[in-house]
């Protein structure tokens, strides 16, 4: 017997829906994902971007996530390829961004009198992107289901004015709200179809490719000339494609990696080169809206 | 006489920067307050996650008032140097007071308010603040030199007795209101003065003092354990950790799928304290048991049974993928995940891993081919160990927990059929690693953390990596000092590298220090030198530590002390202290031998200080050949009397240059004697 009285937990899609709704009456743009490979929302150019300079700059997104190495062939039940963040940026930050958080938490269902939500300290940095930030990670009975940072830096700046970032693992915070043990259970919508029917294929046929079939030597290939037109993009002064090939970079030397073809010796190699491309963009982003000095070019 | 309360209120504070945050809190406010000549009668300082606070007890209602003097030229100076005084003052001469002809200017400065001191205090500390990262938040942070906190800064409670000390820093207004519990007590609620901080905040769910909140966690986990029949395994880090991420704690008791037990005791155990922050249990037999204590921060309307359910799954799900590991990791040879070893570069001029593997196993069959470690039979063990020590490395388990090397290259050995001896090197070969650590025992796994060490000592030195300062980038020291321990505590005849002898020598002496052996004893054996030999230089330590409290060793070192002073004053041929073991101090100074002919008639007690000489050298230098340092001490020690009797009756200084001579040479001839064991010139006393 179901018990008719309790309420139905949100589906994963009415739970995107809830978040959209609760950020969009607080004034975020709801945007869309954007359309290239990337390993965190963090990378989309509304939030590597827009979080520069000082103006005000609020907004909301899904985005999904790639991480080759993470594959499991559809056979563990927390580990994909591929999933989705929920990503809120707001700039400058709010002096109430907890309670607004935890309001967020309140919109899908979440009780605080039942359930043991806190904040561990959860200090972030991506190498890649020159940025750090000081934060927590927001756990609900122990599960960590937000990344909650407030950016320090930026491609190399500082935050002038800082950002707050919440990055919520939505298939971790959906499986809790529906009390599921294995991704693919998730009730995706309320018309039965599951997460699964969804994304197991993906994820078998995407961990072979990223694993065993991916052409390496075309990936290399891609890597250069991601790398090659970041520069010309930025030599032509436009800092949005430079950024985009630095993500399209970034996203090869991932598949790179889970082809198991970069040595150790050549990893941190690669990883600075990529950390280069994305800096320079934002730099020349900065530098376009005249927030910061022209790039010293060294001279040939 | 008032009390004082400050809280400082933000978003949550780092567990671990909670401890020194109060004694940074109590530190920098005794300095505002010892600048304005204040002193409260006792300081309480508290830690929540959310909260910084300080009490002040009995701090006075006023400063005291001062006069201050300072002194001006002569009265009768030139006109010249008075005008120049009255400038710098700013007063006239008729406001100067003369005394005993010199002018002075005196200023009154009146007592001030206490409220005004702090009101200057609050936001100097707070801006002086030293967390150990901070940041920038807000509108205010559009510049770069907006204040920095370690999470953004909500609230300041500032109350002097019942009265609200107003500051503004960053915008924020002190008043007499903060928040209780986020959960349980979102309001605002209205403090009285630091008397009812604590019981208001109670009333609130927040238990402010983080001791009560630890010894909450501790006895009430301590008692769910029991009364589910088991007994939990105590962990001060993870008491301390929890009270700190708490303001209500309560700890709650779940159990996980006994089946993953089959994952080693360590693992579970390192999964659930570092990632979770969970307590865990042992069964009446000692074993792990299926069990885990977390703390909440607060009182579910369920009792927390939805708390455990979620924490269960949390750890379930860490299980699930360490068990993932375990059983992939223990398919795989670890002779054939060594092989992947030549990936990893252990340093760009000292090649890969698998470089080192192959030095440390022939290493490792050298000593004990060589009879340094156990017994030849087994250097083919000790090769082994050697050549697999390092294969855990490149295993999931230790990619996802580096803190398991060893441990798992243990395990998996075992588990692979493995010889017992070999995979307890494996375990066991990166200790000693602090200072409490222990230090191996068994031959195989002594040859192999002894290998590992020397390799990486004898490596870098090599390529000139050695420490330097404060810069020790690759562990140095600390490779020293697990050489020393595994050296000394074993009692290992093991000969150290000339290059690296002098740092060895240093670590020694800093070890023995740490011990307690007083440093001019240290001073007196190392200043022998050129001894490689560390048994051997610790058991001479240890003899002239007990000698030198006996009486005998007392009147000796009085004795010689007196001998080498007439030496010195006369300047007599100074010997230089040699490692008495090896150099014959005779070949520095020729002293006064049996056998030389006097051209005087020798005094009684002269006659008897040579003949206890030629007693007593022989006898030294076969103990020290025997290494019995103790029966050279007791060798020594008979010369005690001699010594004395030959001060009290004999006159060095004498008018005859012939025994002048003689005597001072017979001096030296006691020193060299004595110096044979230690510098004595270095004991003090």
């Amino acid at each position: 017997m179901t018990d008719i009285s309790a309420p139905r937990p949100l589906s994963f899609q009415a739970m995107i829906l809830r978040l959209h709704q609760y950020w969009s009456e607080r004034g975020c743009a709801i945007l869309q994902p954007y359309d290239m490979e990337m390993g965190a929302g963090t990378f989309h150019p509304a939030t590597t971007l827009r979080a520069l300079g000082p103006d005000t700059w609020n907004a909301a997104y899904v985005q999904p996530c790639r991480r080759p190495t993470d594959g499991r062939y559809g056979e563990n039940p927390n580990r994909l390829q591929h999933y989705y963040q929920y990503q809120v940026i707001l700039k400058p930050s709010p002096p109430d961004l907890q309670e607004l958080y935890l309001g967020s938490l309140a919109a899908i269902g979440v009780d605080t009198g039942l359930h043991d939500i806190r904040f561990v300290e959860d200090d972030w940095e991506s190498p890649t992107l020159g940025a750090w930030g000081l934060g927590w990670e927001v756990w609900c009975d122990g599960m960590e289901v937000t990344q909650f940072t407030y950016f320090q830096q930026m491609g190399g700046f500082d935050m002038k004015p800082v950002a707050g970032e919440l990055t919520y693992g939505l298939e971790r915070l959906a499986m809790y709200i529906q009390n599921v043990d294995n991704v693919y259970d998730l009730a995706f919508n309320d018309a039965g179809v599951s997460y699964g029917d969804v994304f197991l294929e993906n994820e078998r046929q995407m961990s072979t490719w990223n694993f065993e079939v991916a052409d390496t030597d075309a990936l290399f290939d891609l890597f250069r000339k991601a790398a090659a037109e970041c520069e010309r993009s930025l030599a032509a002064k436009l800092p949005i494609p430079a950024y985009e090939q630095a993500i399209k970079a970034s996203h090869t030397f991932n598949l790179l990696q889970a082809r198991g073809v970069i040595s150790v010796a050549e990893r941190q190699a690669y990883i600075g080169r990529v950390r280069d491309l994305a800096k320079a963009a934002c730099a020349a982003y900065m530098e376009k809206n005249g927030w910061a000095e022209p790039l010293k070019v060294p001279a040939a | 006489m008032t009390d004082f309360l400050l809280e400082l209120r933000s978003e949550e504070i780092p567990a671990r920067m909670q401890a020194k945050a109060r004694e940074d809190l109590a530190r920098l406010f005794a300095a505002e307050l010892a600048k304005a000549g204040l002193t409260a009668a006792a300081t309480v300082t508290y830690a929540t996650p959310r909260r910084l606070t300080l009490i002040l007890r009995e701090l006075p209602d006023a400063t005291q008032a001062v006069s201050e003097e300072v002194k001006g030229p002569r009265a009768s100076a030139p006109p010249q140097a008075l005008d120049g005084f009255l400038r710098k003052t700013g007063l006239t001469r008729e406001q100067l007071t003369e005394r005993d002809g010199v002018l002075y200017a005196v200023t009154e400065k009146p007592g001030r308010a206490t409220a005004d001191v702090l009101a200057e205090a609050i936001p100097a500390v707070i801006r002086a603040f030293p967390w150990p990262k901070s940041m920038r938040w807000g509108d205010a942070s559009l510049s770069t030199e907006s204040l920095r906190w370690v999470r953004p800064l909500q609230g300041i409670v500032a109350l002097l007795g019942e009265q609200v000390v107003p500051v503004t820093i960053a915008g924020i207004a002190s008043g007499a209101a903060t928040l209780g519990h986020r959960f349980h007590h979102p309001g605002v609620i209205t403090i009285g003065s630091a008397a009812d901080y604590v019981e208001k905040l109670r009333a609130c769910h927040v238990i402010v003092n983080q001791d009560e909140r630890a010894a909450l966690i501790r006895d009430r986990a301590a008692a769910l354990a029991a009364e589910a029949g088991l007994v939990l395994v105590e962990d001060e880090g993870l008491v301390a950790e929890n009270a700190g991420l708490t303001e209500w704690p309560v700890p709650l008791l779940g159990r996980f799928d006994a089946e993953f037990l089959s994952v080693p005791p360590e693992v579970i155990q390192l999964t659930a304290r570092v990632n979770q922050k969970y307590f865990v249990c042992r069964d009446g037999t000692g074993k792990l048991a299926n069990a885990f204590v977390c703390t909440a921060n607060i009182d579910a309307h369920d009792g927390g049974a939805k708390i455990v359910e979620g924490n269960r799954k949390v750890l379930a799900a860490r299980l699930s993928d360490a068990r993932f590991f375990y059983d992939t990791d223990l398919k795989v040879p670890l002779a054939e995940q060594a092989k992947k070893l030549d990936r990893i570069v252990f340093h760009e001029k000292l090649g890969t891993v698998a470089d080192k593997v192959e030095r440390v196993a022939k290493l490792a069959r050298w000593l004990v081919e060589e009879g340094v470690v156990g017994t030849p039979d087994l250097a083919d063990k000790a090769e082994r160990a050697g050549r697999l020590a390092k294969a855990d490395l490149v295993t999931g388990m230790v990619g996802e927990f580096p803190e398991l090397q060893g441990l798992m290259g243990g395990y998996y050995a075992a588990a692979q059929g493995e010889d017992e001896a070999v995979a307890n090197a494996i375990r066991d070969h990166y200790k000693p690693v602090g200072q409490g650590d222990d230090v191996p025992t068994e031959p195989v796994t002594v040859a192999v953390a002894l290998a590992d060490k020397l390799d990486s000592l004898e490596q870098f030195f090599a390529i000139g990596q050695a420490p330097t300062g404060s810069k020790d980038p690759f562990a140095l020291r600390r490779s020293a000092l697990g050489v020393i321990r595994l050296i000394t505590e074993n009692n290992l005849r093991y000969r150290v590298p000339p290059d690296l002898l002098d740092f060895f020598a240093d670590r020694l002496k800093v070890q023995q220090r740490e011990a307690g052996v007083r440093h001019d004893l240290i001073d007196a054996v190392f200043a022998l030198g050129g001894e490689d030999d560390l048994v051997r230089l610790l058991a001479r330590v240890r003899a002239l530590q007990s000698f030198v409290t006996t009486d005998d060793g007392a009147n000796l070192l009085a004795g010689y002390k007196r001998a080498a002073n007439i030496l010195k004053k006369e300047n007599f041929l100074v010997a230089p202290a040699q490692a008495g073991a090896h150099v014959s101090v005779d070949q520095a100074v020729p002293p006064v031998a049996a056998d030389e002919g006097l051209s005087y008639t020798p005094e009684r007690d002269e006659v008897a200080l040579i003949a206890a000489l030629d007693a007593a050298e022989p006898a030294a230098a076969q103990a020290i050949e025997r290494e019995d340092f103790e029966g050279a001490m007791a060798a020594l020690a008979t010369l005690r009397a001699p010594i004395d009797a030959f001060f009290d009756s004999v006159i060095v200084n004498d008018a005859d240059p012939q025994k002048r001579s003689t005597r001072l040479k017979l001096l030296a001839r006691v020193r060299a004697a004595v110096h044979k064991v230690a510098d004595f010139s270095r004991i003090e006393g």
